[in-house]
């Protein structure tokens, strides 16, 4: 009985699906911005070519000005030869007001000052981009929950069930007997030593991509639960 | 009428129960979970585990010795010996899994009960599909699994057929030329492919240097391609060709018979060929009715289970969730949050929000690792990646020496995470 009335308060605390990362944007009303925005200079999708600007597909991740054959501006060129890579982020930044990012930009277009509207643009072209079930390290195609602010996750702090299961994304690498072959140890590690190092990766002043990603989706209480569960193991 | 049993017991059915599993009576509920790779395993393991002996799990898998495919290719280039690939079940059967070494031959859903080839029945109140791959038949013109896998082997099931492509690349005569048919989108271990290529370069350097290597190949642009680019030139300069689909790779006809190999009309003889063919989720998947008509199985991003029927869950390559990449890591990330879910349906213990996690790496030559890795939550749509890294060009050899150590301690970690 207790069983019970505890699964049914737990489904009244979660909801029926938490933990829901949130879309780019609405890609349906993208492809109308498109159409009346972008489609008269770009082309994207299947057989897309330059046209008066370059041809948008798998744009996400590409260095600016690397499309072959098409003429960009000498500001273009260098903004690409200086690190300029289409993120979510740059691209937001540039169609909001292209020459904030290139100031000689030939791209003649005022900028898209809705970022509502922005964000569905970019779910539309991200569709035409790499896919991360081919390409794993594509781009992202949804946004990541903030661990600080998700309720879910704030709703289920200090349970001893959930550092379990928490630890066990950590043990497909850190084995539970302590081995230390390639990958540390963190097995009986002091929980003061695991929360500073733990922080340290979420804000990457550690340098392990693999360690800043799994940090990052983190929030305090998950971090000192993990510490107390890896403190206790034998 | 509802007395108050009966609306919390339909109050539960609303949040998460479909079918009232036998906890509610007196015998312990079943699962049933086929497959012992990185899902299956991992999931009999943790349910096993985790239950306290609350489920009852029976792991059925065809092979008392199982092989993993990730880290296979270390073997091709003479990284690991054969064994070092090879787990038993003996710990996950001491951990309470009853293990079966037979192969599922039949499922019905109505009755909930799985057949196996050797006849036995055995009924579940939840079943685990992770049956990994299988390939279709047709997809590379000239040849066929039956007929052509010992002249032209695949190997990309790990097993004798491993063995078998590391014996003819050793067996080359002196400047002949390998070839791979690389698989169309999507298959297996997206930078596996082109790992191999690195392994079997390197023997190839060593053994028969001016040997040469062709690769065709129906994508445009694979996963690490920068990374294993940049490591052929390095490493291998003037071995590696590889024919994207631009230049017609993925236009070609294989001749076992002959040993041939046409690319885009250009007939070229060869020595050894590795023809990956186009794959689909293992058989089972589709005898249980849980495929699409693409040959994968739809599961719900928030817990992996089958969208076409809620007592199964489907795990790994089998699976069509969205933006993961069809690994061994994932695999092991979605056992995980289905046993947790699993257990919630059926012995009422928690369930928490869905956390999924990759990370890929690759061998380029002696003490040359890279990697690529993701995050990913769900969405209503699919489960959706937040997060990606990738391995930089140009970085110096201790930071990529640490990095194939990091792969070895994984490999590590990950077997003991399945195997117990």
């Amino acid at each position: 009985m207790n069983c019970r009335l505890a699964l049914v308060a737990l489904c009244l605390v979660l909801g029926p699906v938490p933990g829901t990362a949130e879309q780019i944007g609405d890609a349906e009303q993208g492809a109308t911005i498109f159409a009346s925005q972008c489609k008269a200079c770009h082309q994207i999708g299947e057989g897309a070519k330059n046209r008066v600007g370059p041809q948008l597909n798998r744009i996400f991740g590409r260095r600016a000005g690397s499309v072959p054959e098409f003429n960009y501006s000498k500001s273009m060129e260098r903004m690409g030869s200086d690190g300029l890579t289409w993120t979510l982020t740059t691209l937001d930044a540039y169609i909001a007001n292209p020459k904030a990012l290139v100031s000689g930009t030939r791209m003649n277009y005022r900028g898209l000052p809705d970022p509502a509207e922005r964000a569905a643009l970019l779910a539309f072209l991200r569709e035409w981009s790499d896919r991360p079930q081919d390409i794993p390290e594509s781009e992202p195609t949804a946004l990541k929950t903030d661990p600080d602010l998700s309720p879910e996750i704030l709703a289920i702090k200090g349970d001893p069930d959930y550092g379990e299961y928490l630890a066990s994304e950590c043990q497909t690498c850190h084995q539970a007997d302590g081995s230390d072959q390639g990958i540390p140890s963190i097995t009986g590690w002091p929980a003061e030593d695991f929360v500073v190092a733990m922080h340290a990766y979420k804000q990457k002043l550690r340098p392990h991509p693999v360690m800043q990603m799994m940090a990052g989706r983190l929030n305090e209480e998950e971090i000192a639960a993990l510490a107390a569960y890896f403190a206790t193991l034998e | 009428m509802l007395n108050r049993r009966h609306f919390i017991g339909t109050g539960i059915v609303a949040g998460t129960l479909l079918t009232a599993p036998s906890v509610w009576g007196q015998a312990k509920p079943k699962v049933v979970v086929i497959g012992g790779g990185a899902g299956g395993a991992t999931a009999a393991r943790y349910l096993a585990k985790d239950s306290g002996g609350a489920i009852e799990v029976t792991l059925v898998e065809a092979n008392p010795i199982y092989t993993t495919c990730f880290f296979s290719n270390l073997y091709l280039g003479g990284f690991r010996d054969f064994e070092s690939l090879q787990h038993n079940y003996d710990k996950l059967a001491g951990g309470g899994v009853t293990v079966i070494n037979d192969t599922a031959t039949g499922v019905d859903a109505a009755a909930r009960t799985v057949t196996l080839a050797a006849g036995q029945v055995l009924p579940y109140d939840r079943l685990v599909l992770s049956p990994g791959i299988d390939f279709r038949d047709g997809s590379v013109p000239g040849w066929s699994l039956e007929q052509h896998a010992e002249i032209m082997p695949h190997a990309y099931k790990a097993g004798p057929q491993t063995q078998l492509l590391k014996k003819m690349v050793e067996e080359m005569p002196e400047g002949s030329v390998f070839a791979m048919i690389a698989p169309p989108n999507p298959y297996r271990c997206p930078p596996g492919p082109y790992e191999r290529i690195s392994m079997v370069a390197h023997v190839l350097k060593q053994k028969n240097p001016t040997a040469k290597i062709l690769v065709a190949d129906p994508k445009d642009k694979f996963s690490k391609q920068a990374l294993f680019e940049e490591g052929w030139q390095k490493h291998y300069p003037g071995m590696v060709e590889w024919i994207g689909s631009e230049f017609g790779g993925g236009n070609v006809e294989v001749r076992p018979e002959a040993m041939e190999v046409v690319i885009d009309g250009e007939v070229t003889k060869v020595a050894c060929c590795n023809v990956i063919p186009g794959q689909m989720a293992g058989k089972i998947a589709a005898i249980a009715g849980v495929t699409d008509d693409k040959g994968w199985a739809p599961v719900d991003p928030f817990s992996m289970k089958s969208k076409a029927d809620p007592n199964i869950w489907v795990l790994g390559d089998a699976s069509a969730q969205g933006d993961m990449p069809k690994s061994g890591f994932s695999a092991n990330s979605q056992a995980k949050v289905a046993a947790m879910m699993i257990r919630g349906e059926l012995t009422g213990s928690k369930t928490f929000p869905a956390r999924y996690s990759n990370t890929c790496w690759s061998l380029l030559d002696t003490d040359d690792g890279v990697k690529i890795g993701a995050s990913y939550e769900p969405t209503e749509e699919k489960i959706a990646s937040v997060e990606s890294f990738v391995s930089q060009t140009g970085e110096d050899a201790a930071l990529r020496k640490a990095t194939y150590e990091e792969s070895l301690g994984w490999y590590a970690g990950i077997t003991a995470d399945m195997f117990g």
